[in-house]
């Protein structure tokens, strides 16, 4: 069978996209999805909607049942870059080694020389604010930066794709909201696309330009949103009127999908 | 941060508690051997044994020195076999399945039923070595074992997601992750090969060649040289800190930026 191409302005392209597990559990029936270049799409839906394994299929992590993933033309093909960086829940820092070293990881496995790497390691500890803590130990830190290391270490290969499962989950909401202002401030810089996995509604209409709101058991796409509040978006955006009403229509566009879907 | 020493007052009192104790006992027993006239081939008094330390300091020392020698020997074979052994398990299953259970056999057969039969088939000093050998490289192996599988599930996404090969992923990741584990396997398997050098030596007994501590002690048994017994044991024990407190060492200094286990904690 020849594989569908994805549209143009496409990174990636996901046609009937499905995922059983060896328990029988469905994970993702019929997924059809577009990441179109430069958006910020968020993945939205209940705990156990399948939008974490849609993430890992993109990234290459957990093999489909069935349905194709196919990549769009790639903008840079330097070798020593990676299509995909992955944020993680968690850190998922390497605790025996300093930050620096964390950071470099990505470009040590794609066999770039230290030299070499050392500029692009420190650019990407600058982009999230942490050059001074090069030398530090991943426990000297708090768990906010602990994450910006971590998003740091995705963004050194400067990936075509950011890819992140629910990256601010387990942060209080004060650290969240500052890594909310960071990551667009990033965003806007690098250019670069994002897709965003959340379960927080009030997250993915602040970060989006698009949200997919999902439905689990099996996983599958029920509606999706335009985000069309310009950028930049601050902190004026947050208190804004028009936040809180595209912030109703998404709770309400995700009610809609639990009752759907079943619902836990 | 979590850098503060523990109290000053804390520390003394760990120190000197133990030292009381140890000068207490020391008292009761010269006075327990004085008083009641004990003879030196039923309970030597401390100060006896002091003597005796010092004047077959030249045996006793070279008797330490073999017995030394074999402890390092088998625990460094102990530290490459169990280290290298798990690695293979750990690449290979296949291998994992078809040997580790006669790693556990090995491990759950007392080794002082062993060491008569190693001493039959094996020259003396070869078959001390094989006994300290066994003892010692059971908790290195299953310690390395279970740390090359703790190693998180993310962060080897990661390591696929950037392409690593198998080998990359050992060193860098599931090695470094393993080594709090490792280390603890080797704090065992020290003061372990010295109990299987001692062992082995004993077994020899009489019999034997050798002339490490043990051999001394059950040499000096045959001939009530008990205050000699005493000393050779003194020895004995104080190696056996030493080795502890040498492995401690190690263990702090390679865990003590990242491992919980090596940090001090602020109260």
């Amino acid at each position: 069978m020849p594989e569908p191409a994805a549209p143009p302005s496409s990174v990636v392209a996901l046609r009937g996209v499905a995922k059983t597990f060896p328990n029988g559990t469905a994970a993702l029936a019929g997924l059809d999805l577009d990441v179109r270049q430069g958006e910020f799409l968020s993945l939205l839906g209940p705990s156990g909607c399948g939008k974490s394994t849609a993430l890992r299929i993109i990234a290459g992590l957990t093999a489909p049942s069935a349905g194709s993933v196919t990549w769009g033309e790639r903008q840079a093909d330097a070798d020593s870059k990676s299509r995909i960086g992955f944020v993680f829940q968690e850190p998922t820092l390497m605790p025996w080694t300093t930050v620096f070293n964390n950071v470099l990881l990505p470009l040590k496995l794609k066999g770039v020389a230290r030299d070499k790497a050392r500029p692009r390691v420190s650019a990407a500890l600058d982009r999230v604010g942490l050059q001074s803590f090069a030398d530090a130990y991943p426990r000297e830190l708090s768990g906010g930066m602990r994450m910006r290391v971590s998003i740091a270490r995705a963004l050194v290969t400067e990936p075509d794709l950011l890819l992140m499962d629910e990256p601010f989950a387990a942060l209080d909401e004060i650290t969240r909201f500052k890594l909310n202002n960071d990551l667009l401030d990033v965003w806007q810089a690098l250019r670069t696309t994002v897709v965003f996995v959340t379960h927080s509604v009030f997250e993915s209409v602040f970060l989006s330009s698009r949200i997919v709101v999902m439905t689990g058991r099996p996983g599958r796409i029920f509606t999706e949103l335009a985000i069309n509040a310009p950028y930049p978006r601050d902190q004026a955006f947050r208190t804004s009127a028009e936040y809180a009403a595209l912030c109703r229509r998404t709770s309400e566009a995700l009610s809609q999908a639990m009752s759907a879907g079943g619902g836990p | 941060m979590s850098n503060l020493p523990p109290s000053n007052h804390d520390r003394a009192l760990r120190v000197a508690l133990p030292v009381i104790v140890l000068a207490l006992v020391l008292v009761v027993w010269e006075a327990v051997v004085r008083i009641g006239n004990l003879p030196p081939y039923v309970l030597p008094a401390p100060s006896l044994i002091l003597q005796t330390l010092i004047a077959d300091w030249s045996l006793l020392w070279q008797s330490l020195l073999v017995t030394l020698l074999i402890t390092v020997e088998g625990f460094l074979l102990a530290a490459i076999g169990g280290v290298g052994l798990a690695v293979l398990f750990n690449q290979f299953r296949l291998l994992e399945y078809s040997l580790y259970p006669y790693a556990v056999i090995l491990q759950v057969t007392p080794i002082v039923a062993i060491a008569p039969l190693l001493l039959i088939y094996l020259p003396q000093p070869l078959a001390v070595l094989a006994c300290a050998w066994i003892v010692a490289f059971f908790p290195v192996l299953a310690n390395t074992t279970l740390g090359l599988n703790s190693t998180d599930r993310n962060l080897a996404d990661l390591f696929s997601l950037y392409g690593a090969s198998p080998g990359r992923k050992l060193w860098d990741l599931k090695l470094p992750a393993a080594l709090p584990y490792i280390l603890g396997g080797l704090r065992i398997a020290g003061g372990l090969s010295l109990i299987g050098a001692v062992v082995a030596e004993i077994a020899a007994g009489s019999a034997g060649a050798g002339s490490g501590l043990a051999y001394r002690i059950a040499e000096s048994g045959y001939r009530l040289n008990i205050p000699r017994m005493f000393a050779a044991l003194l020895l004995l024990s104080a190696a056996g800190i030493v080795i502890f407190y040498l492995l401690s060492l190690a263990n702090y200094l390679a865990l003590r930026r990242w491992h919980e286990s090596a940090l001090e904690h602020e109260r």
